[in-house]
């Protein structure tokens, strides 16, 4: 019997990387995929060590903290769904971890707001940088509507009070068609499934735009035009796709 | 200046500074990004751990049918009379679940009108006549559903107006809803027992029961509860109702909503606050400035107000003091990126 030896059949990395530049994989999907992920994100760039000098106040400390604040809330929300929407109306255990989700939203909110007023201030969309605020707003909107869906799933007095009264700004657009707020498992489903969905896919494409495009870097310091030799129209040449 | 590359020509464009940047040529300095983001994951938590024991969360029970008609059956009654005689809330409301009352609109924009009826209730036979015919071995309740619905509209109309009117003066005692004499026909017993059957918990099964045993619409109770007076005392008792800024509130002392400042604002002030349509005209409203902050960075004027308040000299005060003090500055101008792979380029951030 012939003992293979495993280094021998499994090809290392040289040759893998060798591989995925061959010229006749040029028209490859997948090989194109690559390329154009590994251009425009290089680990460089991706998690990058190393900062423009600017970036030193603790305003860029809130973008952090909602990125972690949704972690917990992400987590926490898993166990409230793994034990099902009834458990924390009657285990003691149940209340504490719906305690933890509630303050968790509290102070991803709290941040992301901090964030978004910050970044306003910073004139952030400077710079090809758009598309970076344009999905930070609406990445807060969805947000809210996770939040306010949440609350109508809570089971008590408060989804109760919240759903008679905010159908009618809802039936006035006409969603409530649609989107119906007095229905517990419509409003659940769109809680924990499909408007959490939203929120980490929009955060996940916000926060690949930031890598992309990088901290927006201050205004001039005079508000003048800067120097035809070092300014660009749409951010440094370098950093900019 | 600065440039665009067209068609293999470089052409030069006015450098906007509410739109474009510098080429940053300063220097770069090591920051610690995983070690950033687990510092700050490590005091979210500690700080939601925090406020989680020291506050909790609150969890008031439902109002169901049976808690509604046991604390305040005269309610309960008002609020029955109306669904059965076609006055209520929910039965003059309109679409999405009936004909019955226009829909909201800004002048001929009326979208819920536009998508019409879907989620259909008719407040006599669902909350009244419905829940009433489940009650076969009751021969008084069967007589008067009989009465009731061979008679005529004006008959009905009749008989429910003289009970709306008597059952204002209506009593509770010994058990019993007590309503002055009035020529209401068969109607006096009809709601008599739909008291009882509210009290006894019967009618929150029936109005749960669906054409499946599994369940989660609520709707036809909430908007039934929703009618009485007994949940927007409960509600108003725990400052939620809006003129109390509700819709962000939260029962007790908790935070709540309070990212809905600004769409609950609206409701405190003309003209929402005083139109039949003052709904629509929120909504219109926030969805008019939640656009504006989207699209601010193409808004010429508005994408200016961050340079005009200067307050990203706060932000970036470092910066700008080395630049208007340099002596104070720490390093030259430029300092190449440590990565080999990065040697020909600032390394991006």
């Amino acid at each position: 019997m012939t003992v293979l030896d495993p280094k021998v059949e499994r090809p290392d990395q040289a040759d893998l990387d060798k591989a995925a530049d061959r010229p006749e994989d040029a028209d490859q999907w997948t090989a194109r995929i690559r390329h154009t992920a590994v251009e425009a994100l290089p680990p460089q760039r991706l998690l990058p060590d190393r900062q423009p000098a600017y970036v030193a106040s603790w305003i860029y400390v809130f973008g952090v903290a909602t990125v972690a604040a949704l972690l917990v809330v992400i987590a926490t929300g898993l166990v409230l769904a793994v034990m099902g929407p009834n458990w924390w109306h009657v285990s003691s255990t149940g209340l504490f971890v719906n305690s933890l989700h509630l303050w968790s939203v509290e102070v991803f909110f709290f941040a992301m707001v901090v964030h978004l007023w910050g970044k306003f201030f910073m004139a952030a969309w400077r710079g090809k940088r758009r598309a970076t605020w344009i999905t930070g707003v609406v990445s807060f909107l969805v947000s809210v509507g996770a939040a306010f869906t949440g609350y109508l799933s809570q089971q008590n007095f408060d989804s109760q009070w919240i759903s008679t009264q905010a159908k009618d700004g809802i039936n006035s657009t006409g969603a409530g068609a649609i989107f119906n707020v007095t229905n517990f498992g419509q409003m659940l489903m769109w809680h924990i499934v499909l408007l959490p969905l939203c929120v980490i896919a929009l955060v996940g494409v916000h926060v690949l735009m930031v890598r992309l495009r990088g901290v927006v870097p201050p205004f001039a310091a005079d508000d003048e035009t800067p120097d035809g030799s070092q300014g660009s129209v749409d951010g440094p040449a370098e950093v900019s796709a | 200046m600065s440039a665009d590359v067209v068609a293999g020509h470089r052409r030069t464009r006015k450098f906007v500074p509410d739109r474009d940047v510098p080429d940053w040529r300063g220097r770069y300095e090591p920051y610690d990004l995983a070690k950033e983001f687990l510092v700050a994951l490590l005091v979210v938590v500690v700080l939601v751990a925090g406020l989680a024991v020291l506050f909790g969360s609150p969890d008031d029970k439902p109002v169901t049918i049976k808690s509604w008609s046991t604390a305040d059956a005269v309610d309960f009654a008002t609020t029955a009379i109306t669904e059965l005689d076609g006055s209520s809330g929910t039965a003059t409301y309109g679409p999405p679940y009936n004909l019955n009352g226009d829909a909201q609109s800004i002048g001929p924009i009326a979208p819920a009108k536009w998508l019409g009826v879907h989620h259909p209730i008719d407040t006599a036979n669902d909350y009244v006549l419905g829940p009433l015919s489940t009650l076969t071995d009751d021969p008084a309740t069967r007589a008067a559903l009989v009465r009731y619905e061979a008679a005529s509209p004006a008959q009905q109309a009749s008989w429910t107006a003289a009970y709306e009117k008597a059952v204002a003066s209506a009593k509770f005692t010994g058990g019993e809803l007590v309503v002055p004499q009035g020529n209401y026909g068969p109607v006096g017993v009809l709601i008599s027992s739909l008291t009882s059957m509210a009290r006894s918990g019967a009618l929150d099964g029936a109005l749960l029961s669906s054409r499946q045993f599994y369940g989660t619409d609520y709707t036809k109770p909430l908007l039934f509860i929703a009618d009485g007076q007994y949940l927007a005392t409960l509600a108003s008792n725990q400052h939620l109702a809006g003129e109390q800024w509700g819709m962000m509130n939260e029962t007790g002392s908790y935070p709540g909503q309070a990212w809905l400042w600004l769409y609950t604002l609206w409701y405190q002030v003309p003209p929402a606050n005083t139109s039949d349509n003052g709904d629509i005209q929120v909504f219109a409203f926030m969805i008019g400035l939640t656009l504006l902050l989207a699209l601010v960075p193409f808004i010429p004027g508005l994408r200016s107000i961050p340079r005009w308040s200067r307050i990203y000299r706060l932000i970036w005060r470092n910066h700008y003091r080395e630049i208007e003090h340099p002596s104070r500055g720490s390093d030259p101008p430029t300092s190449p990126p440590r990565s080999e792979d990065t040697a020909r380029e600032p390394v991006p951030v």
